[in-house]
């Protein structure tokens, strides 16, 4: 895509490859504790379907993947592994932290051994909040994410603009660039 | 991002390997294998390093420590009715069975006792957060060989355990409802009627799985006679659970043991295989989930009036003392060794979960089993990080 590196996508274009990506999302679950068993009832289970919303959870590897979903606790042990399998995605590449552990540590905010946020190691595009979120917040989040996506510049993210963490707003300012949170457990 | 530790460590597998090789003549370049820590397979977080020789295994061994949370530690940081919260979050498929025996531990240093209805209640969210537990493990099972229908209709048939929890709890999954002398509430209205459909849901399902998964010859031939664990050997490593029961150790601490919840007002069976390979296990597990079935409908139909809490102060200081109770978990035996120092949170709490025991015996139970098998009896013996780990 030489047009995208020099920064010049015509409009058209763009918004026709963001609609494809946003609906072609390859998602490497990242599971590692009790969360994980929810985002395997929102990814696998027939009740919440996430196939429904372009959504294919199952990548061989990170090395396909356009998304991953890190849900539960980050320990200091992990941390190295989470950062290499970041590095192993393609970009464009986005990150759901799902549950409070991820997001900020949650009810192990004092343990020794965990990690106080996934953020402190790859950027994250949505925080999903709750112990553990309902599948239904994991899929808002995906749904955010989607939008955000759809409003990218593929010349700015190309450039490095997009994707430096940014400060958590409220979800409708997500077309602003700012980084979703959805809002309720 | 090999660190030093890790490069001591293949260092010393490489040469363990070459001392135990277990094909001389047909002599073959060693492989070290490393499954994990990320890993469909390990459910969760668990790193296996075995040593190949050709399709065997020479030597293999678990690397737990990669959802270790401090528990124990923190434990000691928290006031009793917090550490409630914390432990629901050990086994997470049935966490609200992690909180009875830790309320129990702290019931018998203050001496209280919880009401006959309140025990009434806990024994079936136990049970049902054992069904819950177990039937995710039968979809998974699945899975792991390669089958793939019966997590759909795990997750499907474990939703209506789940909505039955949430209905009583107010949580789907980590219900923080159990209190010292007694619960937190009442059972909302209808949950009784609800309970007995849901029952009887799940005694199909648990049909379904046995047509599905259990008459399968794929399965059959996958799983009979692999990873046989003897009847001492399950003993002498400690293992408990579905684990030993399959063993054909009849141990059930539900019914050996006196303490005040409701199963010995029921009549189940304490269900045993002789054979010990990994289809004993997964055949006990489906198996018990029948009984829990039908363990929660007897009490559902014994269940007495009266209040769901006793008189506790509002500010709860365990005298001092020290007091172990264990439970017979999903997983196992799960127990708390309390010490109290007369404050409002425990001076020090010893852990013992099923998993971290069970999964002990890996090394000896992979030792000359074939690649494929390894994931076959690692799902088998059904472990949680969260229980290995803490
Ligand atoms: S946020 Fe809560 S549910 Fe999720 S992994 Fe952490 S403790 Fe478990």
């Amino acid at each position: 895509m030489g047009l995208v590196d020099r920064g010049r996508l015509p409009k058209p274009l763009t918004t026709l490859f963001n609609m494809g990506r946003s609906y072609s999302l390859w998602v490497y679950q990242w599971g590692l504790a009790c969360c994980a068993i929810e985002m395997g009832a929102a990814f696998g289970s027939p009740r919440y379907d996430v196939m429904r919303l372009g959504v294919i959870p199952l990548p061989a590897s990170p090395r396909q993947a356009d998304l991953v979903v890190i849900s539960g606790t980050v320990t200091d042990k992990m941390a190295p592994a989470i950062k290499r399998l970041y590095e192993q995605m393609p970009e464009p590449k986005y990150v759901i932290s799902m549950g409070s552990c991820a997001n900020c540590g949650g009810p192990y905010w004092d343990s020794y051994s965990v990690t106080k946020g996934v953020d402190q190691i790859i950027p994250v595009d949505v925080y999903v909040p709750g112990c553990p979120p309902r599948p239904e917040a994991l899929l808002e989040g995906i749904v955010l994410l989607q939008q955000r996506i759809k409003n990218e510049d593929m010349g700015a993210r190309w450039r490095g603009e997009g994707t430096k963490p940014m400060n958590i707003v409220d979800g409708e300012s997500a077309e602003k660039g700012g980084v979703p949170v959805v809002v309720h457990n | 991002m090999t660190m030093l530790g890790d490069r001591q460590q293949l260092a010393y597998i490489a040469a363990q390997a070459a001392d135990a090789r277990v094909n001389v003549e047909l002599e073959t370049e060693g492989m070290t294998l490393n499954i994990g820590p990320q890993h469909p397979a390990t459910h969760g977080t668990l790193r296996i390093i075995a040593r190949l020789d050709g399709e065997q295994v020479v030597w293999a061994e678990p690397s737990a420590g990669y959802m270790h949370r401090g528990y124990e530690k923190l434990t000691e940081v928290r006031t009793f009715p917090q550490v409630t919260a914390l432990v629901n979050r050990i086994d997470w498929l049935g966490s609200f069975a992690n909180e009875v025996p830790f309320i129990l531990a702290a019931e018998k240093l203050m001496g209280v006792e919880a009401p006959s209805r309140a025990q009434h209640i806990r024994t079936i969210l136990f049970e049902l957060s054992r069904i819950a537990n177990v039937s995710l493990f039968l979809g998974d099972l699945g899975v792991q060989l390669g089958a793939v229908t019966p997590v759909f209709f795990a997750f499907r048939d474990r939703e209506y355990v789940l909505n039955l929890i949430e209905a009583a709890t107010g949580g789907r999954f980590h219900p923080n409802f159990d209190r010292i002398g007694g619960l937190k509430d009442d059972l909302p209205a209808g949950f009784i009627e609800e309970t007995r459909v849901v029952m009887k849901k799940l005694r199909t399902f648990c049909d379904q799985i046995e047509d599905l998964l259990f008459g399968n010859e794929i399965f059959q031939s996958r799983t009979r006679g692999i990873g046989v664990i003897p009847k001492d050997v399950a003993l002498q490593y400690g293992l408990s659970g579905a684990n030993l029961r399959a063993s054909g150790v009849d141990w059930d601490l539900r019914r050996d043991q006196d303490i005040p919840m409701a199963w010995n007002k029921t009549e189940f069976k304490v269900i045993t295989h002789p054979d010990g390979d990994s289809f004993a296990r997964c055949w006990v597990r489906l198996q018990e989930v029948r009984e829990s079935t039908k363990i929660v409908d007897q009490l559902l139909d014994t269940m007495p009036a009266g209040p769901v809490m006793a008189k506790v102060p509002k500010i709860i200081k365990v005298p001092e003392g020290e007091a172990w109770v264990s439970t017979e978990n999903p997983l196992g035996e799960m127990g708390y060794y309390v010490v109290s120092q007369g404050d409002q949170g425990p001076f020090r709490v010893k852990i013992r979960s099923a998993s971290f025991n069970n999964i002990s015996i890996v090394p000896w139970l992979l030792k000359g089993v074939y690649v494929p098998d390894i994931i076959t009896i690692l799902a088998s013996l059904y472990f949680i990080l969260g229980d290995i780990d803490r």
